[in-house]
């Protein structure tokens, strides 16, 4: 699927570059993320990928002598301009991470219903119909409609990170980034999270982080080639992986070294 | 390899000898606790009565009297100083772990130039002798004052509960995975939103138990008091005047010629000895079954 002229764009990186400290670990790099689609992100270990992923919510900056510069437009917006609150943004670009981390003193429901809990939503007319939608968005309503009270962390590993994901999507955010949400996970695990995440699509905009190129061929709409900080190109998933523009893609996705 | 029997079994001995000698240490360090609980038990039980718990000390020569006066003197100076002491103790410990964290790349940030001191301080705050403490109250407060008071009492407690609150919840909160405050960060919360409500939350039940102990602790301090809350014969909680404490009057009990005197200071060690075993077994219990929740 090609990236026509008539969808619209959610999400726009203008020479993107991260650092900790004084290195640089992620090199100007221009992305644009189409509306209800799916990005991939793909590359070795440390080349960025996921350095860049969080600069896309504001988070990169909450490490310890973190920094980011250039442009990244949410709806055209900036959301690195002076004044603009991190907080606000990052209401509208929901992330699940690596490892499943719900949060350890609540139960599955206050998990789920966090985001609106602690933004002082506390109407259970309100969080009951938000909890059942995002569980069911996310696959895991019917493993834990009857046990809403447990402790989330009681949740084996796969179902853990769908719960994460059911967190993510409670506070419906246009946009969901997700870094190597499956690399925790068992295959079946993984299946089931690759399967919402095709449904997921149709409303949210997505863009992952993964290490599994069958992942990112299988369900991604758009895929980017990261290595050493730069994105060395981008384009059209059936693209990249058939008929790469630059030869470090095609020796990357045909397993000559990463 | 064949090994010989005769090694095997001077191995074996070996192993039995290394094994009985640490049980033995074991038994050696518990057996002080119990001799001393047995000690009072015998000594004092038979002091411990309703005058105990309700009189205060009566003039020598009269007979009866009790700790009523020192119980509730240690609550008022326990009590004023947890109330200002947590609070404090707890705001340094999510500012030095949340706050002045150590950077991970580059040279140190001003935070951590600011929470490093601050943490050394602390540390010398907790180890300083607690006479000391008392000493310092006294020239601050005392003497500026002309007088003894419950309120200096309270202040050199709070001084000892201070460091100890602070540490051990910076400590604890920064054993809370640094992936759970960006799930939270990563949901649209404020900072403080995140610090109170996921990581102070998850780290809670340890943060109490940290708590209690220093409670319990500060409980049965006594050189702080001597020359602050001073001991008082009568019943006083005026914030203004000497009062009296159990560790106090223990002491002006036990140096008395009085054979009563005694009994009751018997008494009053068995009371503070068995108020300090139950805020640390309501510690071991309320923790241990956080404990086990979380992680079964």
């Amino acid at each position: 699927m090609s990236v026509d002229v008539t969808t619209k764009i959610e999400l726009e990186t203008i020479g993107l570059q991260a650092y900790f400290g004084a290195v640089r670990a992620v090199h100007g790099v221009s992305l644009r993320v189409p509306r209800h689609q799916l990005t991939a992100l793909i590359g070795p270990s440390g080349c960025g990928k996921s350095t860049f992923i969080r600069c896309l919510n504001r988070l990169h900056e909450e490490t310890p002598g973190a920094r980011a510069e250039g442009q990244v437009l949410l709806e055209g917006e900036d959301i690195y301009r002076r004044g603009v609150d991190p907080v606000l943004i990052r209401r509208r670009i929901g992330m699940v991470f690596q490892r499943p981390n719900p949060f350890p003193a609540m139960s599955i429901f206050e998990n789920v219903a966090s985001g609106l809990i602690l933004a002082g939503v506390k109407d259970r007319r309100v969080l009951d119909p938000v909890v059942e939608r995002s569980l069911k968005q996310a696959a895991l309503w019917d493993e834990v409609k009857d046990q809403l009270k447990k402790p989330g962390t009681r949740l084996s590993g796969g179902q853990q990170q769908r719960l994460c994901i059911a967190r993510a999507l409670a506070v419906d955010p246009p946009v969901l980034l997700m870094d190597e949400p499956t690399s925790a996970l068992d295959p079946i695990s993984t299946a089931r999270v690759e399967e919402l995440l095709i449904d997921l699509k149709k409303s949210v905009t997505v863009v992952m982080v993964t290490h599994n190129m069958q992942q990112a061929a299988r369900i991604s709409d758009q895929t980017a080639f990261f290595l050493m900080g730069e994105m060395v190109e981008s384009g059209a998933t059936d693209a990249v992986f058939t008929n790469p523009k630059d030869s470090r893609t095609e020796q990357y996705i045909t397993g000559r070294f990463g | 390899m064949k090994v010989s029997p005769w090694f095997d079994r001077w191995r074996k001995w070996k192993s039995r000898a290394a094994l009985l000698l640490l049980v033995g240490g074991c038994g050696l360090a518990v057996l002080p606790l119990f001799a001393i609980l047995l000690h009072l038990i015998r000594q004092g039980a038979s002091a411990l009565d309703w005058a105990f718990f309700t009189q205060a000390q009566k003039p020598v020569g009269e007979l009866g009297g009790g700790m009523g006066h020192a119980i509730l003197g240690t609550l008022a100076q326990v009590g004023l100083a947890s109330l200002l002491g947590i609070p404090l103790g707890l705001a340094c410990g999510i500012y030095l772990s949340e706050f002045g964290a150590r950077e991970r790349q580059g040279a140190p940030g001003t935070r951590e130039r600011f929470a490093s001191p601050v943490r050394f301080a602390l540390e010398l705050l907790a180890s300083t002798p607690s006479i000391l403490v008392g000493v310092f109250v006294y020239g601050v407060i005392v003497v500026p004052m002309k007088k003894f008071s419950l309120m200096s009492g309270a202040l050199a407690l709070m001084l000892i509960l201070l460091p100890l609150v602070a540490r051990t919840s910076e400590e604890l909160l920064r054993l809370i995975p640094q992936h759970l405050r960006e799930a939270g960060l990563a949901l649209g919360l404020p900072r403080w939103k995140v610090i109170l409500s996921v990581v102070l939350r998850s780290a809670w039940p340890g943060v109490w138990a940290a708590i209690l102990l220093a409670m319990a602790r500060i409980a049965g301090e006594t050189a702080p008091l001597v020359l602050t809350s001073f001991g008082n014969p009568s019943f006083s909680h005026a914030w203004d005047q000497p009062s009296a404490s159990l560790p106090l009057q223990i002491y002006t009990y036990a140096i008395s010629p009085f054979e009563e005197w005694h009994r009751m200071a018997w008494a009053g060690a068995l009371t503070l000895v068995l108020t300090v075993l139950v805020l640390n077994a309501i510690t071991r219990i309320s923790g241990g079954s956080h404990e086990r929740r979380r992680h079964d």
